[in-house]
């Protein structure tokens, strides 16, 4: 398949493996930002081609996994209103909640519906004067556009029957909250090529700067992950700091600003709490005044969003690279898809859902024989 | 092949309640519709059953059909039900002979549509060479059913030949898939609501006991097992297999094949098509020595022109899938949980 076969060429992927052995005289610890990335690398067999002194981490780029239980139990209360029809990505939808996940309160009789774009929901509510119809608007600076569109458009006709319920997360902040903790162990990040396709790199530069971490900007398939840890390595090898662009294909330094600027028209950037992490100054969007009455925490009273209880899953420790998700006392045991403790383990990015679907659950086991 | 089968003259446009009684108008509905179209010597005589003459070993099989939509890019809800069943006999290693048929219809449904669909029904059990013996049909209150459920249920002979049981798989055998997998799956999600999109991907629907009673003639009891992957698709299959067995199946990820469309829309979606559900193709886990010529008999017809040997079973990682990856790592292939749902990003 043209722009995906090429970037999954066995010898090109054994050509940079075969490199990386090469340049690589010391152990280098490197954080892929994205789940998408952390799939492409368990999902391909790649952490298997890595020198031995390599140790890839796997980041907190999962949206899914980071968006606190609070927000999921605030989304299931609106869903199980009989007037609401709440729409969302696919993912959220088997995240445990306190008490269930959104899947099953559809099950009891809710009306959760699955979209591709949240312009779809605001046909929806066109098509459902008598409905309110919310968005779950989930997301990193990827899906930010196109939730800030939504609003944009159901503002110019006039639909008043729409809302979203925001839970947007910023890289950089998380990045810099990684960087700034007393463990940190990140030498290198492979930031996410995705989210530089809409926001450009100069917000890299300061981050790279001020810790001294090489950033390279990759992309998702197997040939872009060994060229960007390559590129990675280089670097530290070297004992140099810059931001990278291996994603070239997709990424501008620049970003894509027309995107940048529909986001800046509805969103103001806004604190945020990540699951498993905790508060994050600065590090999410939420709805400006502008457009408060599409905001669904002011349109339904939510009032503040509960603060994470206790829970077993060490998602936090996982998304910051402390841990394996192996390392978990509950991976594949107490916690698997189908009765998960935490995100991690459902969502399609989830770093405990690649190791068990990809890996098993004797993943260390696998990885040690293999 | 197109039945020429025009739609009777009926005074009534779409299915109700009444059809479904067992008064005037079911009989109105079966008499100048269902038992004209698939009209044979058992079904003609109208009996509360078929009665069958068989000898030999008989293979039994029943499946419920809840599609939707009902129509499809490449078929529709009645030769799935029929190729469905057929297939399912197939695997036993069975010739399809004859099968039951049971209708639960919604009220509102055009009787257009149930037209078409009792036509596709005739067409595909021709095809098969199966008869259908028996039947029944309910009718549900609009919003109690979706358009309309089929049962079958089948019996077929099983060929003298075949011995096809799980515990027959050993190490050293080879996977042999005998079509592109993932089309049927990845066909219906082009028309569910919210994530159509434009594609000339059609139902790999289509029936295997032909093929599939040539290869027991030349191969017999060379053939240790074999299984349609239709939901949950080829991993769920295997991963059951594997399980039963308690031995390990390696797969080559290079060597599967995938229609290239079907392989875009699996990336557009977040899909994997290990997951997606076939209707058209079968697994066969067979001894080494005979893979390369069951291959070569599987790929003489042009339906199957792109079979492959996909991977071997070893006596190692017991119960477990791997595969190894088109660029050469490995990973595990596991069963599927729940629906495979749609990513963010």
């Amino acid at each position: 398949m043209k722009y995906l076969s090429e970037y999954r060429d066995p010898e090109l992927v054994h050509q940079f493996a075969e490199e990386l052995h090469r340049i690589t005289t010391k152990p280098w610890t490197i954080m892929e930002i994205c789940g998408g990335q952390t799939h492409s690398l368990v999902k391909n067999g790649i952490l298997e081609m890595l020198p031995k002194e390599i140790t890839m981490v796997h980041g907190p780029g999962c949206p899914v996994c980071v968006t606190p239980i609070g927000i999921i139990d605030e989304a299931i209360l609106l869903s199980e209103k009989p007037d609401v029809i709440l729409c969302s990505f696919g993912d959220m939808l088997r995240v445990p909640g306190t008490k269930k996940s959104l899947l099953e309160a559809k099950a009891e009789g809710a009306d959760v519906r699955i979209l591709y774009s949240p312009l779809e929901a605001v046909t929806l509510a066109q098509q459902n004067p008598d409905k309110e119809v919310v968005f779950f608007a989930v997301g990193f600076e990827t899906t930010a556009p196109a939730n800030a569109l939504s609003v944009v458009q159901a503002a110019k006709m006039n639909i008043h029957n729409y809302s979203i319920l925001a839970s947007h997360v910023l890289v950089p902040p998380a990045m810099e909250a990684i960087l700034g903790d007393p463990e940190n162990k990140i030498d290198a990040f492979l930031a996410a090529g995705h989210v530089c396709s809409i926001m450009g790199m100069d917000e890299y530069y300061p981050v790279a700067e001020k810790y001294q971490t090489p950033i390279v900007v990759t992309g998702f398939e197997p040939v872009d992950l060994l060229q960007g840890i390559l590129m990675a390595v280089h670097q530290l090898e070297k004992g140099i700091y810059e931001v990278e662009n291996q994603y070239v294909r997709a990424v501008q330094r620049e970003g894509n600003q027309i995107a940048q600027e529909t986001i800046h028209e509805v969103f103001d950037i806004a604190d945020r709490s990540w699951r498993g992490i905790g508060q994050i100054p600065k590090s999410g969007y939420e709805l400006n005044d502008v457009y408060k009455q599409f905001n669904a925490r002011i349109k339904f009273s939510l009032g503040e969003t509960a603060i994470d209880g206790t829970n077993e899953c060490i998602s936090g420790e996982i998304m910051k690279g402390l841990k394996k998700p192996f390392q978990c006392p509950h991976f594949g045991k107490k916690c698997n898809p189908e009765h998960p403790l935490g995100a991690p383990m459902v969502s399609s990015e989830g770093a405990c859902a690649a190791y068990y679907h990809y890996q098993g659950i004797e993943s260390k086991e696998l990885t040690e024989t293999v | 092949m197109r039945l020429d089968c025009p739609l009777p003259k009926f005074d009534f446009d779409i299915i109700t309640l009444g059809h479904g009684s067992g008064g005037l108008l079911t009989q109105r509905l079966l008499q100048s519709g269902v038992f004209d179209v698939l009209k044979n010597d058992l079904l003609d005589q109208q009996h509360d059953g078929a009665i069958l003459e068989l000898s030999g070993k008989v293979a039994i099989s029943t499946d419920s059909y809840v599609i939707s939509p009902v129509f499809f890019p490449g078929g529709n809800i009645g030769e799935l039900a029929i190729n469905g069943t057929v297939n399912d006999l197939a695997m036993c290693g069975a010739q399809a002979k004859y099968l039951t048929l049971a209708f639960i219809l919604e009220e509102g449904l055009p009787i257009t549509e149930f037209w078409e669909i009792l036509v596709s029904i005739k067409e595909a059990a021709l095809k098969a060479g199966v008869q259908i013996v028996t039947g029944d049909t309910k009718v549900v209150e609009k919003g109690k059913g979706d358009k309309i459920f089929v049962n079958t249920s089948g019996i077929g002979l099983v060929h003298p030949k075949a011995n096809i049981h799980h515990n027959r798989i050993k190490p050293g055998d080879k996977i042999i898939i005998s079509g592109p997998m993932a089309a049927h799956g990845i066909a219906i999600m082009s028309l569910r609501k919210g994530l159509e999109f434009e594609t000339t991907i059609e139902s790999d629907t289509r029936n295997l006991n032909h093929i599939t009673q040539q290869l027991f003639d030349l191969f017999g009891a060379n053939i240790h097992f074999m299984r349609d992957p239709t939901r949950g698709g080829v991993a769920s299959v295997l991963n059951e297999v594997a399980g039963m067995t308690q031995l390990g199946y390696v797969l080559d990820q290079k060597q599967i094949p995938v229609d290239e469309q079907v392989e875009g829309a699996c990336e557009m979606l977040g899909l994997d098509p290990l997951y997606v559900a076939n209707e058209g193709i079968f697994i066969a886990v067979v001894n080494p020595l005979i893979a390369e010529s069951f291959l070569y008999q599987l790929r003489k017809e042009p339906e199957f022109a792109s079979a492959a040997i996909i991977g071997e079973v070893v006596d190692d990682h017991h119960g477990k899938v791997l595969m190894k990856s088109r660029i050469g790592g490995r990973r595990v292939v596991n069963y599927l949980t729940g629906e495979q749902l749609p990513r963010i990003c």
